[in-house]
């Protein structure tokens, strides 16, 4: 069974590779990574806190939403790609179960991602550090940027498998992986910040939207991030909804999406007639 | 019994109000080449996808080296080639083989010799991507011929190819078939598989109109035999007024006859001595028969 998932993964792997996955992917991160350090690096005096920590919080906005962009880009193709081709029905003719298939491509394809976040954020918090100091607090929360990103690509990658399953062809699969990119990352935030407004300092200000912002991945990632560290929140200006959730609920929510999201994409999977 | 690789037994398969399979019942033994023939639509890939337990029926079963099609058993005993193979195009020929190999089981020493057996050897190192349509389905061959399946599921494997790939590609397939696996082709290249399979069963909408072989075809059919002559100079008229029969262009006569006929009609023409210069026998063809199960000539 191991032997069969990374026969996958190493093929896959070695397609991302091909594809110039791997070097895009890193590239995209690594420049906006380091233009958001240096462009934000005015606010250190006024806040009084190192740079790499108003680096860490910039680079906390622009994860969420790269790492699912990036996560989608990855998976929308992966069953859908392989449907559309005649792919998949071969390779199903082999004694290899659906789910060593899933774990096969993901193990590969969350491999890409790790590799061009910790490359991203890691070069740009590297430059921080030695351009304007850094602390041991302030490295915790690189890493927990890079570990927490990788999370939630995770998440978004097994939700792009079940996009590409669902979805019957590439075309459509694309479409609905745009869609959910923006409803989890956009929208999703435009409508709770319209009930807050209309709630004012109401009940649902108070004791519902912050469960709803931990429901997200993506805002549940935000969340984690800068409830974890206080020159995060401070640099970020996004300390009210943190506090008022205990502190095991954003990460807790981070953890449980992507497993929810690959038990979702194998079911998908598993209805799929090639 | 226990002989026979592939069972399906009154298979039937609905999709919506459609039945794309019914009331089919075939089976296939070790080293026997069956051609499944048909028209697009009439049911080949779906009987396929039944076998390979990529889709369920809807009724009837069938049994694959005596295992449930799509358990471990069944697809490990088992060999498809698709309709239209597409492999990864930025692999090169040797990797995808290689992913195949270990999905199947097998060593990775049997890719080179097996690329070598396909005449691949030459192009195993460049990406699929540069590759021709004859080669791609050599190399779906290949995989096909994997761990020595009992059973290979061959979809329309001539489809596209020049006459040297396809007679290649026939003699890799008998090579399978006389290491004793079950071959079953699906195709609607009929004059390809004529002298390529054991048995012939003929789909039609669904439905199995025909399954012998290709003589046992031809004797239910009672299709005619045609004798076409060649008349010495000026004796067309003389054979034609002693035998019957239609005149074709000048010199030649053509006769109908059955099968039970044909001896009968032989002598007759032998009587006639010196008038004839020429005979030509032509058995009724697949493509006739094929349009006779099928049911195309009784409108």
């Amino acid at each position: 069974m191991i032997g069969r998932i990374l026969a996958i993964a190493g093929t896959e792997a070695r397609i991302a590779m091909r594809n110039r996955w791997v070097l895009i992917a890193t590239a995209i991160m690594l420049m906006f990574a380091l233009a958001l350090t240096f462009a934000g690096s005015a606010p250190t005096g006024a806040l009084g806190v190192d740079l790499l920590t108003v680096s860490v919080a910039s680079m906390t906005t622009l994860s969420v939403y790269l790492a699912p962009l990036l996560a989608l880009m990855l998976a929308f193709d992966a069953l859908a790609g392989e449907a559309d081709r005649g792919g998949l029905a071969l390779i199903l003719s082999y004694p290899v179960s659906r789910a060593e298939i899933l774990a096969g491509k993901g193990l590969a394809h969350l491999g890409v991602l790790a590799f061009a976040m910790t490359a991203g954020f890691g070069a740009a918090g590297a430059a921080a550090a030695m351009a304007g100091g850094a602390g041991a607090d302030s490295l915790m929360a690189l890493a927990r940027l890079i570990g927490s990103s990788i999370l939630l690509g995770a998440a978004f990658l097994a939700l792009g498998y079940a996009v590409s399953a669902l979805a019957g062809s590439t075309t459509a699969a694309a479409a609905m992986a745009a869609g959910l990119w923006l409803v989890a990352v956009v929208l999703y935030d435009l409508a709770l910040l319209g009930a807050v407004v209309w709630s004012g300092d109401g009940a649902f200000t108070r004791d519902i939207f912050p469960w709803l912002l931990a429901a997200n991945p993506a805002d549940a990632f935000r969340l984690w991030n800068v409830a974890a560290s206080e020159g995060v929140a401070l640099a970020s200006g996004m300390g009210g909804a943190a506090s008022a959730l205990p502190g095991w609920a954003a990460p807790l929510s981070l953890l449980l999406w992507p497993v929810a999201a690959l038990g979702l994409a194998r079911a998908a999977f598993g209805r799929m007639e090639p | 019994m226990t002989d026979d690789i592939l069972i399906v037994e009154n298979l039937g398969r609905r999709h919506g109000p459609v039945e794309a399979l019914q009331g089919v019942t075939l089976s296939l033994a070790a080293g026997q080449r069956l051609a499944l023939l048909g028209h697009n639509g009439a049911g080949k890939t779906t009987l396929i996808k039944l076998a390979l337990g990529l889709i369920a029926p809807s009724a009837g079963h069938i049994t694959v080296a005596g295992a449930r099609p799509g358990s471990h058993a069944a697809r490990a005993a088992t060999a498809y080639l698709p309709e239209s193979v597409a492999f990864h195009p930025a692999l090169t020929g040797r990797e995808q083989l290689a992913l195949f190999a270990r999905l199947a089981g097998e060593p990775a020493r049997v890719v080179g010799p097996l690329l070598d057996r396909v005449g691949l050897s030459h192009a195993a190192d460049r990406r699929i991507r540069t590759w021709s349509k004859g080669m791609r389905q050599r190399l779906g061959i290949a995989q096909a011929m994997l761990g020595r399946p009992r059973l290979a599921l061959l979809d329309e494997p001539a489809s596209g190819l020049d006459p040297v790939s396809r007679h290649d590609l026939y003699a890799l397939i008998d090579g399978l078939a006389h290491e004793g696996t079950a071959v079953l082709i699906a195709s609607h290249a009929l004059t390809e598989v004529e002298a390529r399979t054991d048995r012939i069963a003929i789909l039609s909408a669904g439905r199995l109109v025909a399954h012998d072989t290709l003589v046992g075809l031809r004797a239910r059919a009672a299709m005619p035999i045609r004798l076409r002559l060649t008349a010495r100079e000026g004796a067309a008229d003389e054979v034609q007024a002693r035998l019957g029969g239609a005149r074709v262009n000048g010199a030649a006569v053509e006769i109908l006859c059955t099968p039970q006929d044909k001896m009968d009609t032989l002598g007759r023409i032998a009587a006639l001595g010196p008038l004839v210069a020429d005979l030509d026998v032509t058995p009724p063809g697949l493509e006739a028969l094929y349009r006779h199960y099928s049911g195309e000539d009784r409108t």
